[in-house]
């Protein structure tokens, strides 16, 4: 049936801005609580102009739920723009950090610094018996590194922020 | 997820002109000049030269004053007490109304609300006083009524130490508000309420709260009104899109079966005139949703009366056999629907809506227009053409014959539709009618004939007994010059009854029928037909006499029984100068009909149901059994 929006779920990306008032936060994640919508990652932090604050959220759904939720984020008086992320990975760049702490042996000491030069990443701190590593890329190159390392090593702390994304300059003209 | 922290930290400092410059940006783009804190600029109100200073109790007073408030509802309290002294100095300007719950003031401002178009003004105190208008707003934001709530709260630096009567209300009321606000400084507060009666007011109407701290009220500032409101992250867009609206006239051009569904957005747009010489120019039929009664078209056959679970069967008929609908503010909700899937299989839909988010959301619509009802009515209006839909109306007047809605009279029992229908020819046409929820709210949508624009009240979306009684109030306070009649049922007229005091406080001519079946009776209902006549928790087989309990707080009563009693109360009632009720008891064992079971396929509602005569006995024993 034509009414029926095609059921494909996937991943979507939506820049949020807002005002930064006190509970702006809070609004736009009870929204999403009380609309059923499933949030995958959010992070949020001071946008360009001072008074204002931009939100990632990466939010799974098919079409029709994501036109919902930019019309239901636009209800909330404080959110200045939504702006949805391309789809595709050619028109968008993104970015997600992770802190990954993680022990250290004599015998896998090696392979972990190599995984660490062949991801790009960087010791942040070191001990006798164990170190943190900074790795960012895009989530698809962060999560491999966390599961090779989790494969290498014994992995005891790993903290995320989140994708933060922007369309590329051929796409926002 | 709570991030709250993230934005409660620190507040954006006053703007410097210098930064205010470089604030050409992503996004602010859409809003115009406004200062980086997403706030306008205040104009400045300067009298002989000097900024009037004053403190936030006086300034919600001055601010009501520019919003021609001069009713407000409420109830005192501890943390607000410093607003009520403030009061005092506005006796002459503002009339305040003194309620028994807090609950019944907000559903009074709803009432007022509906049937006046302005909005109500409810001041409370924290805590209890502020929850206790949680099931007011839930009500108000689902019939999108603009009400503008103000909560006492303690002060700044007690919040967050669980201080007496402490309650995060803003945290409390997010999801039932359109928008609300912690005002934290006396600066931001003029500000701060000429935002909440706009958004109350503009776009879609909606609850606001404000939660107003102790210290904020005693603090002394600037009163710097603001004329113009520039709100970044709100800009209701309220004229159609010519195309989409070119697009629309085409199909009624085209269209053999066109049907117009009235919703709640022809009354809250003040548009139901308009929508009548739409109907009249083209000649569409018409049905309304619980919301949009009201359109009368002057063609008394276009209009085919309610839809959805107990709307008639001739209105669901059209719905499901038209080829196009002109859905006209209306949320396609479940209680219309029924199984959206087929719901109005054969029509292509035309949604119009003020509110984005509704066009989509339940129902598809293909041709979409985003827009203010009386923008795009008179977009309609400009269009000329030659319409002919007479073998339509035709078939559906053959169908209004053959399936009317009707009861069976009884020579023992008093039928609630008799009553109702017996109110509708004695009261006044322009009379305000407050039905509570439940199935004497479905009889009133049934047999009373509404013909003009917000006279008919009653809790559409959230379904809240106990709603009539305090909103018959508010609607009294905003009509003093129209009959307002008040039905409820005994479950619900139990759940706000210590409103009587209220209306006798202030001698509102405010008139009551309660229908007494002595149950919960639309849950009855369902019970006896979807779950084998269990009766669980629904029988009130210990209801008071309502008209002893009314001539208690010194309102008229009459207590009716027999069917021949009807006619000679409801004229009682319609022509008595004073406040008065009628205690009608009713047949236990009535259902209302059509039902369309929950669900289930609008075209095909249950046109009749048998009676149950064990519920006799269990309502009333053995003298009438």
């Amino acid at each position: 049936m034509s009414r029926m929006a095609e059921i494909m779920e996937h991943e979507h990306i939506v820049s949020v801005l807002v005002c930064n008032q006190p509970g702006v936060m809070r609004k736009v994640a009870n929204l999403f609580a009380r609309r059923g919508f499933n949030i995958s990652s959010i992070s949020v932090g001071e946008a360009k102009d001072p008074g204002f604050s931009r939100l990632t959220i990466v939010v799974k759904g098919d079409d029709r739920i994501i036109e919902q939720i930019e019309k239901q984020l636009y209800k909330v008086i404080e959110v200045v723009k939504v702006s949805p992320i391309d789809p595709s990975p050619e028109n968008r760049v993104e970015r997600e950090m992770a802190l990954i702490k993680t022990q250290i042996d004599e015998k896998n000491k090696p392979e972990i610094l190599q995984l660490v030069e062949i991801f790009r990443g960087k010791i942040i701190d070191v001990a006798k018996e164990g170190m943190i590593i900074e790795i960012t890329g895009a989530r698809s190159k962060v999560e491999a590194f966390i599961k090779l390392l989790q494969d290498t090593g014994k992995v005891i702390e790993i903290a995320r922020t989140g994708i933060v994304a922007m369309n590329r300059w051929a796409m926002s003209r | 997820m709570y991030f709250s922290f993230l934005f409660t930290a620190h507040r954006v400092p006053p703007l410097q002109t210098a930064e205010r410059k470089t604030g050409v940006q992503e996004g602010i783009e859409r809003a115009g000049r406004k200062r980086p804190d997403g706030r306008c600029d205040q104009n400045l109100n300067i009298r002989g030269g000097l900024l009037v200073k004053m403190r936030g109790s006086k300034m919600l007073f001055e601010a009501f004053k520019r919003e021609k408030v001069d009713k407000i509802f409420g109830i005192p309290g501890g943390a607000i007490i410093n607003v009520y002294d403030e009061l005092c100095n506005y006796e002459n300007e503002i009339d305040f109304f003194l309620f028994r719950h807090e609950q019944g003031a907000t559903h009074a401002a709803d009432g007022y609300a509906r049937s006046t178009g302005k909005p109500g003004v409810v001041i409370v105190t924290s805590g209890p006083g502020a929850t206790n208008t949680v099931t007011g707003l839930a009500t108000a934001y689902m019939d999108s009524v603009p009400l503008v709530v103000i909560t006492g709260q303690v002060s700044t630096k007690a919040i967050g130490t669980d201080a007496f009567q402490e309650v995060d209300i803003t945290g409390v009321s997010m999801p039932i508000t359109k928008h609300n606000h912690l005002v934290t400084h006396i600066e931001e507060l003029p500000q701060v309420l000429r935002e909440a009666f706009y958004i109350a007011t503009t776009g879609r109407p909606g609850p606001v709260l404000i939660d107003f701290p102790k210290d904020v009220q005693m603090a002394e500032g600037e009163f710097h009104y603001p004329r113009k409101v520039e709100i970044p992250g709100y800009k209701p867009t309220l004229v159609g899109h010519p195309k989409q609206i070119k697009k629309a006239m085409e199909l009624l051009k085209t269209s053999k079966k066109p049907l117009v569904i009235a919703g709640g957005g022809v009354n809250l747009s003040n548009t139901t005139n308009l929508l009548n010489a739409f109907l009249d120019k083209f000649g569409i039929p018409v049905v309304n949703t619980l919301m949009g009664y009201g359109v009368n078209p002057k063609d008394e056959r276009l209009y085919l009366g309610g839809i959805g679970m107990h709307g008639s069967y001739y209105g669901n008929y059209a719905v499901v056999n038209a080829d196009l609908i002109i859905a006209l503010g209306v949320r396609f909700s479940d209680r219309i629907t029924g199984d959206p899937r087929r719901f109005a299989p054969n029509a292509k839909i035309v949604h119009v809506d003020v509110d984005p988010a509704e066009i989509g959301k339940n129902v598809h619509a293909e041709v979409p227009v985003v827009g203010d009802l009386r923008n795009v009515l008179e977009e309609f209006l400009k269009f000329d053409f030659e319409t002919d839909y007479s073998e339509w109306i035709e078939e559906l007047q053959k169908v209004k014959q053959s399936h009317p809605l009707t009861y069976e009279k009884d020579e023992k029992f008093i039928k609630p539709q008799h009553v109702i229908e017996t109110a509708s020819r004695y009261f006044p046409p322009d009379t305000i009618v407050a039905a509570d929820v439940g199935q004497n709210q479905m009889w009133v949508a049934q047999f009373y004939r509404f013909r003009n624009p917000r006279s008919f009240l009653c809790s559409g979306g959230l379904g809240t007994m106990g709603y009539a009684l305090p909103a018959g109030i508010g609607a009294k306070i905003g009509n003093p010059h129209k009959e307002v009649l008040v039905v409820a049922g005994d479950g619900g007229f139990q759940m706000n009854i210590q409103e009587l005091m209220t209306i006798n406080r202030y001698r509102l001519p405010v008139k009551i029928i309660v229908l007494d079946n002595n149950a919960l009776g639309m849950v009855r209902q369902w019970q006896q037909l979807f779950f084998g006549c269990r009766y669980s928790a629904t029988v009130l087989n210990d209801n008071p006499d309502f008209a002893k309990i009314a001539e208690d707080t010194g309102i008229k009563a009459l207590r009716i029984q027999k069917p021949e009693e009807v006619e000679g109360a409801i004229d009682a009632l319609a022509h008595s100068k004073e406040p008065m009720l009628i205690h009608a008891l009713v047949d236990p064992r009535e259902n209302v009909i059509p039902m369309v079971p929950p669900g289930g396929d609008i075209g095909q509602p249950l046109l009749s149901t048998p009676y149950d005569e064990e519920i006799l006995r269990k309502t009333r024993g053995e003298q009438n059994g």
